[in-house]
Order: structure tokens, then C-alpha cells, then sequence
């Protein structure tokens, strides 16, 4: 689906009538963003499954969509920066809303780890980073409104055709590349799920083999949840 | 803003914003293929260690019964 996407950005997608070819970053940028901030929401929502359940599969669950969050925003910074350099001439603009809450947003979901990697004790590791999710998962939404409320900013405007607008060759290029970014985000969250599932139990198998009773506790610390 | 960059010199942003997304799936997908290989390595282990130990448990002898005493 990204495939048919990237083949309709750069095959059906009309030109920016302001930014020209540059635009076409657009259908990579904004949906990464948007499939990020969404999966930090997501991962707040299963960390509230998780306190209210106390099950450690949706600790997992948070911690993947968190982990694949945090990898796309890496992904949005890099292209945000290198359309910014296309569009205003400077790789990074300080009094940018947009650009500096996505900063911040990912600076507070890059203290994820080293708190989970802080509690040794399992079950409180658990519980204090869905703890964290949660409440990093509802400052997105409310960052986002806040930056959208700024309107003495102005973010680059894409779209920006004679009649106004996303048109609707364009609308579709990116409901296109939205969707494709979605099922890729789904699709890695199960890969890495199975990954972990199949390690864990690997592990468990592995002392159990060993004739250790007490087979499911990890040893060393480590800030992946456990099973 | 600045006014819209050529098609030469905005193609050189442009693949470099699709290369950084591609370069992000592709490490992603080669580390997640190394762990992969790694549970398929421990399996093996597993598997072999499991038929080792069938194979020394059927070339021992069943431990002889201890004599009934007889009244």
C-alpha cells in the first residue's frame, strides 16, 4: 500500500502551487507524524488497560506502540528538518510551534526508557511506565491543540492551491500514504509483539530445561517488560 | 518562505526525506530480522538439547525394582 502510495505521490499527486516539488515530502512527513502521534495515544490506552487490568500483556502492548512512536518521530524531525531547509532555508526553526512541541514530545517519550531501565522490580517498572504513558499519552492530544490554537504562527501551508485547499488528487495521494503508514505501523506492532512473545518463551523454556523453578524471572536488568 | 525551490535542487530534499523513511523501515526490519535469527538459533539449541536427552534417557537401562521381601 506505501508502495501505491509513493507511485501516486510522484505519479498522480499534483505539483504545490507555492512550494512546488518539495511538497511532495509532505505525503511522507505528515502521515509518520500523525501514525506517531497516534500510536503514543494508543500506548497511553493500553497502559490504562494495563492498571486497570494488572495483565502484562498490555504493558507489552504500550511498550511497542510506544517504541515504534518514538522511531517515527525520529523519522518526522529528519524530514521535517530537511523540508525545512527546502522551504525556509534553515534546518531547524526555533520559534516554530509545530517543530519544537514534536521536539518536546519526543524528548518526553525518550525518557521512557531510562525509566523503565531505573526500576529493577518488574511489576513496579510495569506500572510506573504506564503510569508515564498515560499521562504522556493525553499531553499529545493537548500539545497538538495547543500548537493548532497558536495562530500568530503559521506552519507550512501545503495544499495551498489557486482555489484553496487540499485538492482532491492530493487528498487522495495522502488518505493513500496515511493508510499505507497505518497498516505499517499495525504490521511492525505485531512482528515486534511475536518477536518478544517468541523470546520470552524461549527463555522460559530454556530454564525450564535447566530444571530452574523459578522460570519466568529475568536476570539482569532491563527496561523490556516482562511477560 | 522562500519562493519554490527547481526541480533539480528540490529532487535532492525530496529523496533525501524518502531515503531517511526508507533507511528507518529497513534498520528497523534488519534488527528485528537478527533477533529473528537468534530465536532460531535458541530453538535449535533447544531441540537439540531435548533430543539429547531422549536419546540418553533410552540408552540407560530402567532402574531394577528392589526385591519384595518375602513373608
Amino acid at each position: 500500500m506505501l508502495t501505491g502510495a509513493f507511485a501516486l505521490v510522484f505519479f498522480y499527486a499534483p505539483l504545490d502551487v507555492d512550494q512546488g516539488f518539495v511538497q511532495k515530502i509532505f505525503y511522507v512527513h505528515v502521515p509518520m507524524a500523525l501514525v506517531a502521534l497516534v500510536g503514543f495515544i494508543v500506548g497511553g490506552a493500553f497502559a490504562v488497560m494495563h492498571l486497570r487490568t494488572r495483565e502484562s500483556k498490555w504493558d507489552m502492548r504500550s511498550y511497542v506502540a510506544i517504541h515504534l512512536s518514538v522511531i517515527l518521530a525520529v523519522g518526522v524531525l529528519v524530514t521535517g528538518s530537511i523540508w525545512a531547509r527546502a522551504s525556509w532555508g534553515h534546518w531547524w526553526v526555533w520559534d516554530e510551534p509545530m517543530l519544537v512541541s514534536f521536539l518536546i514530545v519526543f524528548l518526553l517519550y525518550a525518557t521512557y526508557w531510562p525509566l523503565r531501565f531505573a526500576l529493577e522490580d518488574k511489576e513496579k517498572q510495569a506500572r510506573y511506565a504506564s503510569v508515564f504513558a498515560v499521562v504522556a499519552g493525553a499531553f499529545v492530544p493537548l500539545n497538538f491543540a495547543a500548537v493548532r490554537m497558536a495562530e500568530q504562527y503559521i506552519h507550512p501551508q501545503t495544499g495551498a492551491t489557486i482555489a484553496g485547499g487540499l485538492p482532491p488528487k492530493m487528498a487522495l495521494t495522502f488518505v493513500v500514504a496515511l493508510a499505507g503508514m497505518s497498516l505499517l505501523f499495525v504490521t511492525l506492532c505485531k512482528y515486534e509483539l511475536a518477536s518478544k512473545h517468541a523470546t520470552y518463551r524461549l527463555r522460559a523454556l530454556r530454564r525450564r530445561l535447566a530444571g530452574d523453578d523459578d522460570e519466568l524471572t529475568l536476570t539482569g536488568r532491563s527496561a523490556a517488560p516482562q511477560l | 518562505m522562500l519562493p519554490a525551490l527547481p526541480l533539480d535542487e528540490a529532487g535532492k530534499y525530496v529523496a533525501a526525506a524518502y531515503l531517511v523513511f526508507l533507511a528507518l523501515v529497513l534498520i528497523y526490519v534488519a534488527i528485528m530480522a537478527s533477533k529473528l535469527s537468534r530465536i532460531e538459533r535458541e530453538v535449535v539449541e533447544l531441540a537439540e538439547l531435548v533430543e539429547g536427552r531422549e536419546a540418553d534417557a533410552d540408552a540407560s537401562p530402567p532402574p531394577a525394582r528392589a526385591k519384595e521381601p518375602v513373608a
